[in-house]
């Protein structure tokens, strides 16, 4: 597998540049943080990564989940794998789930602790089971590499912790917007630090340690 | 004091309103009207239920229009609404859903005769129109991020029913929900032209003088439509459109030498149709517009004139009826709010038509019993949804009652609302104004009755044609209205 390249990227808000421009890969086994102040560019650096790279492979997790509200838990991750089936498996599916596919998901819903939800549409869900469902969702969609924006913003400790490390387990390559930290130094094994739309700092997070990224806010 | 746009457009149209008062007929010529009006009312007291065959039929064949050709009609807007993005698709569906369920009928009558297939049409295809419209606009208003997540490659159908249909799916439920009480109205009047819905019993049992079967038809109707929630349920749906298609009845073979005939010659311009070519075209056009369009077009811009400024005053009249500002929260004013409640159900589960229908058999032929149908159902309609908004607002504590409660802190706040929902219905007023010229009113339906009666389709097609053209631009100066006054208002889905 080869890496990922994203070069002269460049993103403007009218008349004002807002990120770039920056050149960034990501090669085989990197798992990225992307960290810094709220309205530096971590957001807009994600879309641009979706809009480069999204035919080979991406899944996404966008701050807002883009979840159904009026889909069960169980449909919204079903659709992370909407592409593997034909349009009339999916459309029985809406009506009757297949048991093949609720064994498949069940137990990765068990992993998160929303196993009990799955029949409940997600409009009903609080925060954090809401983000725990995208979780899911990207983790049953697999692919080459996951772009998430504060994927466990909503999670206590241990939750965070187990949700991070799920979605660490199943994409070799991954670009995660944080802004807990010492969870993205655990996680992580390169950091990139956005200052002001440019790349400020870009380490090994052993190299790292929280205070080393305190000057970017 | 200088005058504000919404006041000067409101002055406006009363003024013109007043103006064409003057110029319309609105005399009572009925020998008698009130004892006519009281042997009905004796009917509503005391019905007959006794004729069930007449009531049973009337009932199963209205339901079973209705659920038809309101299910075909979703189903072809929903497909129509997929590609709404196109113009020609928009023009198509305005053009469509500018002709009346009664005009499409009267077409097909001429065609497909007395059978199943003119009722469902003339319900199917106007509302195919509707449909698209709104559920291309209910789609539009699904949030985009779920489509974004998508694994690339997701075919357009699932990604369609993953990520818009089934966030929209409630909104489209209950819109069509909605428009199949709309389609019990629309079914019942087709009865009117012949089809075998409660309004063709309803019309020969009055002609026969039978008040009281008359009584228990119209009791029935207000019936079906207030129970509607009770046995239309989502699960009971498929069911209920399963059954339908086997209770239309078998009406009359179609003729289809008849079919061919009319698309073909009936309703080529006479002209052409002669041989005399395009130079006969010229004069055949002039006379038509000259002698039944423009006369057509004149009573029905004056008739639906009136009527909107008398909906207007209505509703403006009877919203209180249901606002709690009004009626009070305490044991009797919930009483009086219920009965409120019932008295805008009635009216606005009367279709303009079976009021006009009734009225003019009570008064004799004018504008006034149109003006009058016109106004008690959509005032009853109006009124309604401005009550519900005026129980959205909260009042302080210590401010005014009665009359200056209503002047000074009720009515100027629902005031904006209200002239954006009138100026919705005034396409719709419109649409039905031309079409109560079937019941003998001088209005375009008039004209296009009469060419039909006599077996001039071309000059019947022309009318139709003249009249769609009339709603849209009405519909297109009431948009223009709404934006010079920025009247915005997200109850654009009631139109029925």
């Amino acid at each position: 597998m080869s890496s990922l390249v994203l070069a002269g990227a460049v993103a403007d808000y009218g008349s004002t540049r807002v990120l770039g421009p920056l050149d960034l890969s990501l090669a085989p086994g990197e798992r990225v943080a992307l960290v810094g102040k709220s309205g530096a560019g971590k957001s807009t650096l994600l879309a641009l990564m979706h809009e480069r790279w999204r035919d080979q492979g991406v899944a996404l997790m966008p701050q807002d989940l883009g979840l159904v509200p009026t889909l069960s838990v169980f449909h919204n991750v079903y659709m992370g794998r909407l592409d593997r089936h034909p349009w009339w498996i999916n459309l029985l599916t809406l009506v009757r789930p297949r048991s093949r596919d609720v064994a498949l998901i069940t137990p990765l819903l068990e992993r998160l602790g929303i196993a009990e939800k799955r029949w409940v549409p997600c409009g009903e869900l609080s925060g954090g089971q809401r983000q725990r469902v995208a979780a899911a969702r990207v983790i049953h969609q697999g692919g080459r590499v996951l772009l998430a924006d504060e994927p466990v913003s909503a999670l206590d400790g241990p939750q965070a912790e187990s949700v991070m490390r799920a979605l660490t387990e199943r994409y070799d390559m991954a670009v995660l917007a944080m802004h807990d930290l010492e969870l993205a130094l655990r996680h992580c094994n390169r950091v990139v630090g956005i200052q002001a739309g440019h790349i400020a700092i870009d380490r090994p997070s052993r190299e790292l340690s929280t205070g080393d990224l305190l000057s970017l806010y | 004091m200088p005058f504000s746009a919404t006041r000067r457009v409101s002055l406006g149209l009363v003024v013109l309103a007043i103006v064409c008062l003057w110029l319309g007929d609105f005399e009572i010529s009925a020998h008698d009207p009130w004892q006519e009006l009281g042997r009905l009312a004796l009917g509503l007291v005391r019905p007959d239920f006794g004729a069930v065959d007449a009531l049973g039929e009337a009932l199963l064949r209205t339901v079973a229009f209705a659920f038809v050709g309101v299910g075909v009609g979703a189903i072809a807007g929903l497909l129509l609404a997929f590609c709404f993005h196109h113009w020609w698709v928009r023009t198509f569906c305005a053009f469509i859903r500018a002709i009346h369920e009664l005009f499409w009928a009267l077409i097909f009558l001429q065609s497909f005769g007395l059978h199943p297939l003119t009722g469902v049409l003339a319900i199917a295809i106007p509302y195919a129109g509707i449909f698209a419209k709104v559920y291309a606009e209910i789609l539009d208003e699904t949030d985009p991020t779920p489509a974004r997540t998508l694994p690339q490659g997701t075919g357009r159908l699932s990604a369609l029913l993953y990520a818009r249909i089934s966030q929209a799916w409630p909104h489209l439920v209950s819109y069509t929900a909605y428009r199949l009480e709309c389609g019990l109205r629309s079914s019942a009047v087709l009865g009117f032209v012949g089809m075998p819905t409660l309004g063709f019993h309803l019309a020969s049992h009055f002609a026969q003088g039978h008040y009281a079967v008359v009584g228990a038809l119209l009791l029935i109707f207000y019936l079906l439509i207030a129970s509607l929630r009770l046995w239309v349920r989502p699960a009971l749906l498929p069911f209920y459109l399963a059954a339908a298609p086997f209770c239309l009845g078998t009406g009359l073979p179609i003729m289809w030498s008849n079919v061919s005939r009319f698309f073909t010659q009936d309703i080529v311009p006479a002209p052409l149709r002669n041989g005399e070519g395009l130079s006969g075209l010229g004069p055949w056009l002039g006379d038509l517009l000259l002698h039944q369009a423009l006369p057509g077009i004149w009573n029905t811009l004056l008739l639906s004139q009136i009527a909107l400024v008398l909906t207007g005053l209505l509703a403006m009249a009877l919203f209180p009826l249901i606002s709690h500002h009004f009626t009070g929260r305490h044991l009797t004013g919930r009483l009086g709010g219920g009965l409120g409640h019932g008295v805008l159900v009635v009216l606005r589960s009367t279709p303009e038509y079976l009021l006009a229908f009734i009225l003019l058999q009570l008064w004799g032929p004018s504008m006034l019993p149109a003006v009058v149908a016109l106004a008690l159902h959509n005032g009853g309609i109006i009124a309604h949804l401005v009550g519900r908004r005026s129980n959205e607002i909260i009042l302080r504590p210590d401010a005014p009652k009665g009359v200056e409660r209503y002047a000074y802190e009720v009515a100027p706040r629902v005031y904006g609302p209200f002239l954006a929902l009138l100026f919705y219905r005034w396409e719709i007023i419109m649409r039905e104004t031309a079409i109560l010229g079937i019941l003998g009113i001088a209005t375009l339906g008039f004209y296009v009755d009469s060419a039909i009666q006599e077996i001039r389709f071309d000059r019947a097609l022309v009318l139709i044609l003249i009249t769609a053209a009339l709603n849209i631009g009405v519909d297109s100066l009431a948009r223009r209205l709404r934006a010079h006054l920025r009247l915005r208002h997200t109850i654009n889905r009631q139109s029925c």
